[in-house]
C-alpha cells in the first residue's frame, strides 16, 4: 500500500514573476524573474540544485526539450526534464521535482513552469494539431467551447435556468476581479461590475469576455527538498506538500453515454485520491482556501461540486451567496484566479502553489487570510470530457 | 439544318434495344434520392446587392435559389443523395456507381472513389465520373439503361454551379443532387422505354478547363434556334419509336436552356400544358448536369403507374429519355422514409446575406485573421488507414463488451479489450444532442461553431461540429442527422479534408 507523499517534501523558496502582457520581455526573462526570487527565498545557490524539472505547455513560445530552461538559467551538468500535460504543466513539473527529493534521487530539486502567449498575435490559445488521426474527426473548437458546454449539461440535469446559471458564473468572475485587484503581481487589477460582466460579448454561449481567463505571460517556480535538509538549512513552519494527485481521461466521458456533461469525472478523481493521500475527511470544513482552474467561470462553478466543496446541484447557489467570496466560507481565488492573476499555462500549477505558500506564511499583504491551515490548487488541462486534472494540497509542517 | 442526319447519334443500338427492351428482363428505375442544400438565397438579395450597378436584374428578384454552405460540394451532395437514393436496399449490392458533374471537386482524382467511400460500397464496386457537359447526367441515366450489367447501378448526378457576381447565371443557377439505382429485373418503379439523342456544336454556354464561371450567348438565340428546333424533333422522334404519342405524355421535364423553356418545348412537341413539370427555377436554380435528374425524381415523385415521363436535357443538342412508371414510388420503398426532392424543398432555411453567399462561393476574401492561418495539411497515409472511418463513419463495436464506439482504436473505450472490434456504421443511427455551444472564437467559415457531444442511440458518442441549425436552435436532446461535409479546406495545397457533421432535424417549412 502506497504511503503517499504527506510531509515527505517541504517547500523551501517560490518565485512568481510579475504575470500580464509582457511585451517587453521573453520566456527567458520570466524564467530568470521567478527564479531568482524562489532562490532567494531559498537562501541556497543555483550549484546546490541537484534535478530539474521544466514545464512548458506551447513548443511555439519557448521551443521544444528542456534546453531552453537549462540555457536560460545557465543549470550546468544536472538532469533537466521538459515536461507538458496541457494545463496541468505546471504541476506536473512539481510532481516531478517532489517525487524525486522524495525517493532521495536528488536533496534539492526545481520545478518552474513558464509560458510566452503573447507572441502569438491574437487573444486565446493557438490551435495545434490533435494528431494525424484526430485532425481527420475532431473538430477544432476554441478552449471555451470546450468548457462551454458544461454549461449545457448542467442546466439540463439540474434544471437551473438560463439565466440563473449567466447570473452565478457572472458571480464568479465578479469575485475574482474584486480579489485581483489587491494583487500586485496579477494581470487585471480592475474590479468590473455585474452589469458589465453579464452584458459582454459571448464567446462560446454562454460565456461571454468575463467569463473567460486572461491569456498571460509568466513563470512561477519552486524549490524543495527534504523537510529534514529544510530543517537544517534553517528554515522553520516548513511548508510541506501533502497531496499531489493527477488524473486523466480514458475516453469514457466523450465515447460512452454515462457522463451527463454536468461534472468532470478527472476532478473526482484526482480529489478522492488526494483527500485520502492528505487525510482530508470532509473537505468544505478542513480546506483554508482553494485555487482552482478558472479558466472559465463555469468551470469554476463546476469545480466546487466535484471538489465536494458544494453539494451537486448546489454550487450556483453557494456562489451567488458568497461562500467563496474573499470573505466567504471557503475563500477561492484569492490572488484573483487565471481569471484575474493569469493564465501562462505552464505556470499555473506553480502559480496557485505559491499563493497558498504565502498565505500559509502570512505574506500575503492585502489579500492575506485568517489563520490557513490547507490550501488546495487545481488544474484543468484539455476539454471537461476528455483532458487532465491535477490537484496539489500544501499546509505547515505537523498541522 | 438541325437535327442532321450528318450530326444526329442516335445512342442505342436498335439491335440492343431489340434484346433489352422486348426481352423478358425490362430495366428502369429501382429507387431514387435527392439533396438540395438547406440553405435559399432569396433572389431579391442578390438583385439589391446589384442594384446600384445592375438596375434591371430587379425582374429576375424573385423566388429563391439553393446555396452550398462552405462545407458542401459535388462530392458531399453527391453521397446525401445517394445515401437517400438507397435508404431501406442496404442489402443489395450496387456493380457500379456513376458521378455525373461539371463541378466535381477534382480533376485528377476519382470523385466517384469518394462517394463510393462514404456510402460504405465495397471496393469492387466500379466507380467513374462522368462530365464535359450538363447534359452528362441524363446521360448516365441513358448509358446505365443500355448495360448488361447483372446487378444494379447507382447513378448520381451533382452540381454545384458557379457564376460571377452580378451575372444572370448568379440568379439563376442552384446546386443540388438526384440519384438513381438503375438495374433489371423486379422491382421496378419506371420501366426503361428508349431514348434519343442529338449531338450537334451549339454552343450555348461553355466553360474553358481549369476557369470558374461559363460564359454564355444570348438566352434568345438558344431557345429559338437551339432548344425549340432541336429539342421537339427529338422527343417526335423518340416517341414514334416507343410508339406513343405527344398526347400519351403525362410528364414532361426539360433540363438546360433559359428558364420557361420547357413549357414552349412541351407546346412544340405536342404536350397537354399542364403535364410540363416546374422547372426548379423559383426554388432550386439550374442545378446543370443535376437538373435532368432531379426533374426525373420530381416526375417519379408525382406519377402514376402507366405514366410516361419524358425527360430532355438540352446541351449541345438534346439527350432525351421516356420511362413508364410501372408501380407507384412508394411501393418498393416500403415505410422507410425518403426525402426525395419534394423533402428536400421542404428543408429549408431561409438566406438574404448576400455578402454570406459570397463568401460561401470564395468570391471575397474576408479577414477572419490569424486564427484562420492553421494549417490543414492531410497525411494521406493517416486518411488511407482509416479510410472507412473517416469517410465512412464506421466506429467499432466491441466483440468482448458490445460497447459502440468512435474512433475505433485498439483498445475498447469501455472494457480496454484490445483489437476486439468489429466494424460499425454509424452514420445512419439516431442520435442526439449531448452538450453543445455555439463557439463565436473559433475560425469557421460559417460562425458560429456549433460543436457539441453527439449521442447515438446505440451507445457511441463523440464530439462532432452541428451543421444547418435553423432559426429553432438546439437544444440537449435534440434529434440529429449524420451529413457528410468538408471538414477542412487545405487552401495550401487543396485537398480538403472530408467527414460527417451532425445536423438537426428541422420543421418542414422552418426558415
Amino acid at each position: 500500500m502506497a504511503s503517499g507523499i504527506k510531509d515527505k517534501v517541504a517547500i523551501i523558496g517560490m518565485g512568481c514573476s510579475q504575470f500580464g502582457e509582457r511585451w517587453d520581455v521573453g520566456a527567458e526573462q520570466l524564467l530568470n524573474e521567478a527564479f531568482a526570487e524562489a532562490i532567494a527565498d531559498a537562501g541556497i545557490g543555483r550549484a546546490q540544485i541537484g534535478a530539474a524539472w521544466y514545464g512548458s505547455a506551447m513548443e511555439k513560445s519557448v521551443g521544444n526539450s528542456a534546453i531552453p530552461l537549462s540555457t536560460a538559467l545557465r543549470l550546468e551538468g544536472i538532469p533537466v526534464t521538459r515536461v507538458e500535460n496541457m494545463c496541468a504543466t505546471g504541476t506536473e513539473a512539481l510532481r516531478g521535482a517532489v517525487y524525486a527529493v522524495a525517493c532521495g534521487a536528488v536533496d534539492i530539486a526545481l520545478a518552474i513552469g513558464a509560458e510566452k502567449l503573447k507572441d502569438t498575435g491574437y487573444g486565446g490559445l493557438p490551435s495545434i494539431s490533435k494528431g494525424t488521426l484526430n485532425d481527420l474527426w475532431m473538430p477544432y473548437c476554441s478552449a471555451p467551447a470546450g468548457f462551454a458546454q458544461l454549461a449545457a449539461g448542467y442546466r439540463a440535469k439540474y434544471g437551473v435556468s438560463k439565466e440563473d446559471l449567466k447570473r452565478a458564473i457572472g458571480r464568479v468572475s465578479w469575485k475574482s476581479h474584486q480579489n485581483g485587484a489587491k494583487n500586485p503581481k496579477a494581470h487585471l487589477r480592475k474590479p468590473v461590475d455585474m452589469e458589465t460582466i453579464l452584458k459582454a460579448p459571448i464567446i462560446a454561449e454562454p460565456l461571454g469576455v468575463f467569463d473567460c481567463c486572461g491569456v498571460s505571460d509568466g513563470a512561477a517556480c519552486a524549490i524543495v527538498t527534504t523537510p529534514e535538509l529544510a530543517r537544517a538549512l534553517g528554515k522553520q513552519e516548513l511548508v510541506t506538500v501533502k497531496a499531489l494527485q493527477l488524473s486523466t481521461s480514458s475516453g469514457r466521458e466523450w465515447g460512452l453515454s454515462d457522463w451527463d456533461g454536468s461534472y468532470v469525472q478527472n476532478t473526482r478523481n484526482a480529489a478522492r485520491a488526494a483527500y485520502r493521500e492528505a487525510g482530508i475527511k470532509d473537505p468544505r470544513r478542513e480546506l483554508s482556501a482553494l485555487e482552482v482552474h478558472d479558466c472559465f467561470s463555469i468551470t469554476e462553478l463546476v469545480t466546487m461540486e466535484d471538489l465536494g466543496v458544494s453539494q451537486d446541484g448546489r454550487a450556483w447557489q453557494d456562489v451567488l451567496d458568497g461562500v467563496f467570496d474573499a470573505d466567504g466560507k471557503i475563500p477561492c481565488q484569492i490572488d484573483g484566479g487565471l481569471k484575474c492573476f493569469g493564465h501562462p499555462i505552464g505556470a499555473s500549477g506553480l502559480r496557485m502553489v505559491y499563493e497558498h505558500y504565502l498565505q500559509l506564511q502570512g505574506r500575503a499583504g492585502a489579500r492575506q487570510l485568517a489563520d490557513p491551515q490547507l490550501g488546495l490548487s487545481h488544474n484543468l488541462g484539455g476539454v471537461p470530457y476528455n483532458g487532465v486534472c491535477a490537484i496539489s494540497i500544501v499546509g505547515v509542517e505537523g498541522r | 439544318m438541325l437535327a442532321d442526319e450528318t450530326f444526329c447519334v442516335v445512342a442505342c443500338d436498335p439491335e440492343f434495344e431489340e434484346n433489352s427492351v422486348a426481352n423478358d428482363t425490362p430495366i428502369g428505375i429501382k429507387s431514387f434520392g435527392a439533396y438540395v442544400p438547406r440553405r435559399r438565397l432569396q433572389r431579391a438579395a442578390i438583385a439589391a446587392a446589384h442594384q446600384w450597378a445592375f438596375p434591371a436584374l430587379k425582374a429576375l428578384g424573385k423566388g429563391e435559389r439553393s446555396m452550398c454552405s462552405w462545407d458542401e460540394d459535388v462530392v458531399t451532395m453527391a453521397v446525401e443523395a445517394a445515401r437517400d437514393c438507397l435508404k431501406g436496399r442496404e442489402a443489395d449490392p450496387i456493380a457500379e456507381l456513376t458521378l455525373a458533374s461539371t463541378t466535381a471537386p477534382y480533376a485528377d482524382l476519382n470523385n466517384a472513389v469518394l462517394v463510393a467511400a462514404a456510402l460504405r460500397l465495397p471496393a469492387a464496386t466500379s466507380a467513374a465520373d462522368a462530365g464535359g457537359s450538363t447534359r452528362a447526367g441524363l446521360t448516365a441515366v441513358i448509358r446505365a439503361c443500355h448495360t448488361s450489367c447483372a446487378a444494379d447501378c447507382l447513378l448520381i448526378a451533382s452540381e454545384k454551379r458557379s457564376a460571377r457576381p452580378g451575372s444572370v447565371q448568379e440568379l439563376q443557377y442552384g446546386c443540388g443532387a438526384g440519384a438513381l439505382v438503375v438495374g433489371h429485373g423486379e422491382g421496378l418503379i419506371a420501366t426503361y422505354l428508349g431514348a434519343e439523342t442529338v449531338s450537334v456544336p451549339f454552343i450555348s454556354t461553355f466553360r474553358a478547363a481549369g476557369e470558374d464561371f461559363d460564359y454564355g450567348w444570348e438566352e434568345r438565340w438558344i431557345r429559338d434556334e437551339g432548344a425549340a428546333k432541336i429539342v421537339p424533333t427529338a422527343v417526335k422522334r423518340l416517341l414514334e419509336r416507343v410508339q406513343r404519342g405527344a398526347a400519351d405524355v403525362a410528364l414532361f421535364g426539360v433540363a438546360g436552356g433559359p428558364p420557361g423553356v420547357g413549357t414552349l418545348l412541351g407546346k412544340l412537341a405536342g404536350v397537354v400544358a399542364d403535364r410540363v413539370l416546374p422547372d426548379l427555377q423559383g426554388s432550386v436554380g439550374d442545378t446543370g448536369a443535376a437538373h435532368s435528374v432531379l426533374l426525373l425524381v420530381a416526375a417519379l415523385e408525382r406519377a402514376k403507374p402507366g405514366d410516361l415521363i419524358v425527360i430532355v436535357s438540352f446541351a449541345q443538342g438534346c439527350e432525351v429519355v421516356a420511362f413508364e412508371m410501372s408501380a407507384p414510388a412508394t411501393s418498393h420503398r416500403g415505410a422507410t422514409r425518403h426525402r426525395g426532392l419534394a423533402g428536400s424543398l421542404a428543408e429549408r432555411i431561409e438566406e438574404s446575406a448576400y455578402l454570406k453567399f459570397l463568401s460561401f462561393e470564395g468570391h471575397v476574401a474576408l479577414d477572419w485573421g490569424m486564427r484562420a492561418e492553421t494549417d490543414s495539411k492531410t497525411a494521406l497515409t493517416q486518411l488511407y488507414r482509416s479510410s472507412d472511418q473517416i469517410l465512412g463513419f464506421v466506429g467499432g463495436q466491441c466483440r468482448q463488451c458490445e460497447a459502440v464506439q468512435f474512433p475505433r482504436m485498439p483498445a475498447c473505450v469501455k472494457c480496454g479489450a484490445i483489437d476486439s472490434q468489429r466494424p460499425f456504421a454509424l452514420a445512419d443511427q439516431p442520435a442526439a444532442v449531448a452538450t453543445y455551444t455555439a463557439d463565436w472564437l473559433m475560425y469557421t467559415p460559417a460562425p458560429p461553431l456549433y460543436v457539441g457531444l453527439v449521442q447515438f442511440a446505440v451507445g457511441a458518442r463523440l464530439l462532432m461540429e452541428i451543421v444547418d441549425v435553423g432559426l429553432q436552435g438546439i437544444e440537449v436532446g435534440t434529434p440529429l442527422n449524420m451529413v457528410f461535409r468538408i471538414k477542412e479546406r487545405d487552401r495550401a495545397r487543396h485537398f480538403d479534408r472530408y467527414f460527417w457533421k451532425a445536423s438537426p432535424l428541422l420543421t418542414p417549412g422552418e426558415t
